[in-house]
């Protein structure tokens, strides 16, 4: 079963960061994403700021460089659009390399680029320090509607229940020579949903039920002890502070 | 002396017209421990149903220590009887193993260190203290299912009930959860047909058939029984000699 395996984003420690207030990480990360978003795209030494900031981040939360960019990856579907931009786009083009390419493409490609990646690695932190349960009170002490964030613990808890049924189902359908290669064999893999669905259902009446025996009546009680002092927000708000500052100096010097 | 579960001529059909209660009658003392026998389809999980309300019965009526099953004393019949379910990961639904164990108790309405002390002797009464901080699906099945004993055990129940507790366990977690079994000082209804399980932990056994109890005695002589078995469905493991029961 799912025995043994630790939760795939978070790198347990006991960094100044780790042990920071989970509802202050993610009122910092979000505000230094919207300073990122919000400035000019011409200014590149603004993006080289935003970037040592992040470096300095990662190095107070110890998480490695090499694992950072490794999980940098999975921003390269969006990427990939951003690469047909300078092709296709209309306008005042140049030469690079014998290719002729768009300016105003090009600038919107960029802009997609470091914007992108300043954001996912800014949450790549944040998921590297916060475990889920964490993060799920951080959203609750943020105001998150309690239905929200009582259903995401529900999805997180229960994924790897379900991926676990889905894989026994897969090898108890391969196991009678099931080998779908054409999209017309695909009947036993929807079946398969299908069953999943009525079973994941039944599973969730059981679940009620066994809430209900242990007195729930309608609410989640409030458990995890996550207030947060004025110096632990102040402590947060520096670094999107710091970037709202750069922010608007960027546009002062355009 | 009041005892800790009286059920008196409880009879329930499910609203599909299925009927799978005839009038079932029985009492557990105080600090019994008792086995529930049956087939598959008894009726036996229905009966749990009714001891903590969640199904209210047609006819008869449920008392816990006194304090009858009714809508307006559900908050208190449930910390009364603690449901442990087969299935541990519908038990456990929290992030972590402490959130789940305290999950019951606050509830309840506690709260901060009080809270808190129950959660660590709820964990330390199944041996799981270490785990406290960790998400409940990166434990063993067996470890999971001990914490569930723990989610009820928080609730200080007076009566405890386990649905088939030895199911899906290996055999030394099943001996481990057979050493906590024993070791707690609570009254207990252990629904299952693993029938030597049943003859290690509980000196009384209730063999229930067809929605009634057919038999209730002392676990042994009702495991010697061979014709009695048979009516019931019920089957020694192979190489289980039910004349060796006689002699203990």
């Amino acid at each position: 079963m799912g025995a043994g395996h630790a939760h795939p984003l978070y790198l347990p420690g006991t960094s100044p960061l780790h042990r920071a207030r989970p509802q202050c990480k993610i009122a910092a990360t979000l505000l230094f994403v919207l300073a990122v978003v919000a400035t000019p795209r011409e200014a590149f030494w603004a993006f080289g700021v935003y970037a040592l900031g992040l470096l300095g981040l990662a190095r107070a939360g110890r998480v490695p460089l090499g694992l950072l960019a490794r999980r940098l990856v999975i921003e390269l579907p969006f990427l990939l659009f951003a690469v047909f931009l300078p092709v296709v786009g209309q306008g005042e083009r140049v030469e690079v390399l014998g290719v002729s390419l768009a300016v105003g493409g090009l600038w919107a490609a960029w802009n997609i680029v470091v914007k992108g990646t300043m954001g996912v690695a800014a949450s790549t932190i944040l998921a590297a320090t916060t475990p889920v349960a964490e993060l799920l009170g951080g959203l609750d002490r943020l105001r998150l509607p309690k239905a929200l964030t009582t259903i995401a613990g529900f999805m997180v808890r229960y994924a790897d229940v379900i991926a676990d049924e889905v894989r026994r189902m897969r090898i108890a359908r391969i196991s009678r020579g099931h080998d779908p290669r054409w999209i017309w064999q695909a009947r036993a893999v929807a079946a398969s949903a299908g069953t999943l669905f009525i079973r994941s259902y039944e599973r969730g009446e059981r679940v009620y039920l066994a809430m209900v025996s242990r007195g729930y009546a309608g609410s989640m009680p409030e458990l995890q002890e996550l207030a947060a002092t004025r110096a632990q927000w102040l402590a947060a708000l520096c670094l999107p502070a710091a970037a709202a500052l750069v922010a608007i100096t960027a546009w002062g010097l355009r | 002396m009041r005892a800790a579960l009286e059920v008196d001529g409880v009879a329930f059909a499910y609203p599909d017209g299925h009927q799978a209660l005839f009038g079932v009658s029985f009492r557990i003392e105080r600090g019994e421990r008792v086995a529930l026998l049956g087939p598959n389809g008894a009726g036996k999980t229905t009966l749990v149903l009714h001891c903590n309300g969640v199904l209210l019965p047609g006819a008869g009526r449920v008392t816990v220590t006194g304090l009858p099953v009714a809508p307006e004393h559900l908050k208190e019949i449930r910390r009364r009887v603690g449901i442990v379910f087969q299935d541990p990961d519908d038990q456990l639904f929290m992030p972590t193993v402490a959130e789940d164990v305290a999950f019951g108790p606050a509830n309840l309405g506690l709260r901060g260190a009080e809270l808190e002390t129950r959660v660590k002797a709820a964990l330390a009464a199944v041996g799981m203290e270490e785990h406290a901080t960790r998400p409940p699906h990166h434990l063993s099945f067996g470890q999971r299912r001990r914490v569930a004993v723990a989610t009820v055990l928080a609730m200080e129940p007076d009566i405890l009930i386990l649905d088939e507790p030895s199911s899906n366990l290996d055999p030394a977690s099943r001996r481990e959860l057979a050493e906590i079994v024993t070791g707690l000082d609570v009254t207990i209804l252990m629904v299952t047909h693993d029938l030597p399980y049943a003859l290690q932990l509980c000196p009384r056994a209730l063999v229930m058939n067809g929605g009634a109890i057919t038999a209730d005695g002392p676990t042994a002589e009702l495991l010697a029984d061979a014709e009695l078995l048979a009516a019931n469905r019920l089957e020694l493991p192979f190489g289980f000699d039910p004349a060796a029961l006689r002699v203990r």
